[in-house]
């Protein structure tokens, strides 16, 4: 019996090993691995930062709301439980206080039911953030071409998103390589995802990692003013506006952690009582 | 299901009802006082973890076609809708979405398990040939649900898959276009697609559950096999099914539910590729475009064969072989604990599926073995897609070649007489193994 | 393959006791097991039950406003609110009178005029478009100037009382606050 172990545990790290040499032998990335900063909310027991979160929809509404749309959250969810302006003295979202004026500074087009007419009406919290854009052709119009992707769930769409998101926005050189043709209406990113060996004159071996984006910088120090007298900093910023949409993405994520612990707790529990069990009854067999 | 009944109804309405529906016979016979051998390890608890993994991909699956809307414009948003507004709706999909990796991991290690103790030989062929049914139902179902939340991996999943069929156009010209065109409503995969794939998505667990059911049949007929291969003989080697594999069953249901439900839980997106969460797009295929994991390894196989109809054939071919098992093993000797050299081949078998997966994940061009560098300094030498064609070749190999051939030139260690001598063996000093008791068994079986 | 023994959970296994004739602590175990499925079961019941309540997004159009300045005297408009319609009936003096002189008629639920309309907006009537005998939606019309069931005949008068047919109550009211003198909030 211990041979046969032994021998399947050769055979798991003979594979194991190949598997190793193997990744460690395939091509080499196009561009930059993200950074990890460190966010509040990793780890089967992570929270949200509320203040990150406020922080970061301030970064949204006054910068990055002006080119990006984010469809599928809502002006309550940010009074719900979890969200950035979430307080237990309104359970109810849709009659928060908050959602509501947040809502209502912002003007959202609507259809006048006498009239048939277009208008804009101030947004209730039952209406979800304002789209930039009347449609995608405007948007790729005046983005030369490129569609500002929306937000909603942006950081679940992208591979290791908050890192990504961070990495991207806060990662943009002071100046491209020297050697890189960047094509008009176009910015060089180390983090974006590209192949640049066309617009590169240096070496083969030297092709910079990265991509060409179509946003420019955005997240220049004291971009905002924060309301909390955090420093905005490029940095600063940076994490707070992934904090941000990393809720977006995902608002039940705190619910969910929670839960699973309860889950966990009980299926252990559960596990014990019934492997006590199992042992009472084959107690006598012997198999 | 088969034998003799002991079942003896005690109320009054029990004898009225089994003369006219014997069902609470069946139950009893089937689940409580079915003679089970004594001696089944954990690799058979997947049985009972499939029937939990079928049942809750059902009772999610219907609970969340209450909200889903199967419509092009409006199915990315549904799911959203329901992760973000319906109560719970988040646990719900992630159920149900990392259901169906818990459903192939556990029918994986369940067929690993047939495979390894010889449970297709006769008289367990039809068992068998119900679960390949099943299996491929459930290839046919999972592959349907994941077009279902319409982001750029359903839809490239959809059209991919589809277009295997389109392979046929160099058997008779014109048939595979055909084919595609009619299995997408269209001419592209576009909402009629989206629409029929929901309704077999939603039919196709059904029509699993009406051939679990014959395979649970087909299984309670010759009764288990067992980890050494010999059949029952006598009273002493079996223990009733309850409580004696109710409650080690529901043991294991529970361990496995505890990794389910740390994915669920705190990895809901481990499984899944970020690009899914992009709404379809017919304009841009993503960079890099894998099935789920449970299709890894027959997508390395598509992959490894440079011409498409043969590709698609090496790929299809390799779950058809699965079928002709219990004919193509020409051993006598049902369990591979003693036939030496055929788990040697057999172990090696599963880590070459493993490692076809595993290049099923990378891109073709890939590097497995790094031998130089090119120009611009990236690694040049064995590539994922030649190294699969390697790998393809243990894979048919070794259904076609050593389960045919090692029946008849390996040298099997003798097998107990019955189930419960090792077990006397093991505990103390006890039964010599009988020279040829292999033969003999097999004879019988 | 040999034919499977029956085995017979009352006949004696070879190695095997049968489990349960051992102490009460074997037993506890047991007991133990079975109430933790049973805690499990009904703590997994729930969300499949809770799934199938109004979502967020639905609780969130639960209110709608409505300017009653489009609304003429002697008109009715119809609203949708929570998936159902609210009359919302401008009423003339006449019918006001009509509805006060019947307070104290036979009724099946007796209710005054007054009791109808926010005090000091008699001329504003607001009720659940729905007749509370089987769902229909009542049309304008009917003996007594309000409002006939085209489904069961129910009628009611001109402050949605219930007067005659099979309904057993008068129309609803809605939750709803005047904002401004020309604007209601309904819900």
């Amino acid at each position: 019996m211990l041979r046969h172990a032994l021998r399947g545990a050769l055979l798991g790290v003979g594979v194991a090993g190949l598997l190793l040499s193997a990744t460690s032998a395939t091509a080499k990335s196009k561009w930059e691995e993200a950074q990890h900063p460190g966010f509040s909310f990793e780890g089967p027991l992570g929270k949200f930062d509320q203040g990150a979160l406020q922080r970061g929809f301030k970064i949204y509404s006054e910068v990055c709301s002006s080119c990006h749309s984010m469809n599928l959250v809502y002006y309550r969810n940010l009074a719900q439980p979890g969200g950035p302006f979430y307080n237990p003295k309104y359970p109810n979202p849709n009659d928060s206080p908050y959602a509501k004026a947040i809502a209502a500074d912002v003007k959202v087009p609507d259809i006048d039911q006498d009239t048939g007419d277009a208008i804009q009406r101030p947004a209730t919290p039952a209406d979800h953030f304002r789209n930039p854009w009347p449609n995608e052709a405007a948007a790729r119009a005046s983005n030369g071409g490129a569609l500002p992707p929306d937000l909603s769930v942006i950081s679940k769409a992208r591979e290791d998103g908050p890192n990504y998101i961070f990495s991207l926005t806060s990662g943009y050189p002071p100046s491209p390589p020297k050697g890189l043709t960047v094509p008009a209406g176009k910015y060089y990113n180390p983090y974006f995802p590209g192949d640049l060996s066309s617009f590169w004159s240096g070496p083969k071996d030297k092709v910079p990692k990265g991509g060409f984006i179509a946003m420019p910088f955005q997240l220049t120090p004291n971009r905002v003013t924060y309301d909390d007298g955090t420093k905005a900093t490029t940095y600063q910023e940076a994490h707070d506006v992934a904090t941000f949409l990393d809720w977006a993405s995902d608002p039940k994520q705190e619910e969910r952690k929670q839960t699973g612990l309860a889950v966990m707790i009980y299926l252990l529990v559960f596990a014990g009582v019934v492997y006590g069990s199992y042992r009472a009854i084959w107690r006598n067999v012997a198999h | 299901m088969s034998g003799h009944s002991t079942y003896e109804p005690k109320t009054g309405f029990e004898r009225w009802l089994d003369v006219r529906l014997p069902i609470v016979r069946l139950g009893y016979d089937s689940l409580i006082d079915y003679p089970t051998p004594k001696n089944l390890n954990y690799w058979w608890t997947f049985g009972g973890i499939l029937a939990f993994c079928l049942g809750v991909q059902i009772i999610s699956g219907v609970v969340l076609a209450m909200h889903y809307v199967p419509n092009s414009a409006m199915a990315f948003n549904s799911v959203e809708a329901i992760m973000r507004d319906v109560n719970f709706g988040w646990m719900l999909r992630y159920i149900h979405a990392n259901g169906a990796s818990m459903f192939f991991l556990a029918v994986y290690i369940h067929i690993s398990r047939g495979l390894y103790y010889g449970s297709y030989k006769a008289p367990r062929e039809v068992l068998w040939l119900l679960g390949c049914v099943i299996y491929l139902l459930m290839m046919a179902t999972a592959f349907m649900g994941y077009v279902l939340p319409w982001g750029q991996m359903s839809f490239y999943g959809a059209v991919v898959i589809t277009n295997l069929f389109s392979a046929l156009d160099s058997v008779i010209p014109g048939l595979g276009t055909m084919i595609t065109t009619w299995l997408w409503g269209g001419f592209a995969v576009d909402n009629a697609t989206l629409n029929r794939f929901f309704a077999l998505h939603y039919l196709l667990p059904f029509m699993i559950a009406g051939v679990v059911g014959l395979h649970i049949w087909a299984l309670h007929v010759p009764g288990n096999n067992n980890p050494t291969g010999v059949a029952v003989k006598s009273k002493e080697d079996t223990v009733p099914f309850h409580p004696y594999y109710t409650v080690k069953d529901g043991f294991a249901v529970i361990c496995f539910t505890i990794m389910f439900a740390w994915f669920v839980f705190f990895a809901p997106n481990a499984l899944a590729h970020a690009d899914n969460y992009i709404p379809a797009n017919p304009l841009q295929t993503p960079a890099h475009i894998v099935p789920e994991w449970y299709f890894l390894p027959f997508y390395a196989m598509l992959r490894a064969v440079p011409d498409k109809l043969l590709g698609v054939m090496t790929m299809f071919g390799a779950i058809a072989v699965l079928f002709a098992v219990p004919w193509l093993d020409t051993s006598k000797v049902r369990s591979m604990r003693y036939r030496p050299a055929a788990r040697t081949f057999f172990l090696i078998f599963l880590a070459v599926t493993l490692i076809l997966g595993w290049c099923g994940s990378k891109e073709p061009d890939d590097v497995v073995i790094a031998t130089g560098h090119d120009i611009a300094g990236d690694p040049t030498g064995l590539s994922v897609t030649v190294f699969s064609r390697f790998l393809a070749l243990y894979y048919y190999g070794y259904f076609l070649a050593v389960l045919p051939l090692l029946g008849f030139f390996e040298k099997a260690k003798p097998v107990p007489e019955t189930i419960s001598s090792p077990v006397l063996s093991a505990h103390g000093h006890g039964v010599a193994m009988p020279a040829g008791a292999a033969a003999e068994a097999s004879k019988k079986g | 393959m040999v034919e499977t023994a029956n085995a017979n959970p009352n006949v004696e296994h070879g190695h095997s006791a049968q489990p349960g004739d051992e102490g009460s602590r074997r037993d506890f175990i047991h007991i133990a097991a079975i109430a933790t499925v049973g805690v499990g079961a009904v703590a997994t019941v729930w969300p499949f039950i809770d799934q199938m309540n109004p979502s967020a997004d639905t609780l969130a159009l639960a209110s709608v406003e409505y300017d009653l300045s489009k609304v003429l005297v002697g008109s009715t408009a119809s609203i949708k609110w929570r998936g159902k319609p609210v009359f919302v009936r401008h009423r003339t003096p006449k019918e006001i009178a009509e509805a006060v002189a019947d307070d104290h008629a036979p009724m099946r639920e007796p209710a005054a005029d007054a009791s109808r309309h926010k005090p000091g907006k008699a001329e504003w009537l607001v009720l659940i478009g729905v007749c509370t005998h089987l769902g229909c939606v009542p049309n304008l019309g009917g003996t007594y100037g309000g409002w006939l069931c085209p489904c069961h005949g129910s009628v009611y008068d001109t402050a949605g009382r219930i007067r005659a047919g099979p309904a057993p109550l008068n129309l609803f009211l809605p939750d709803y606050e005047f904002l401004t003198p020309t604007k209601v909030k309904i819900g």
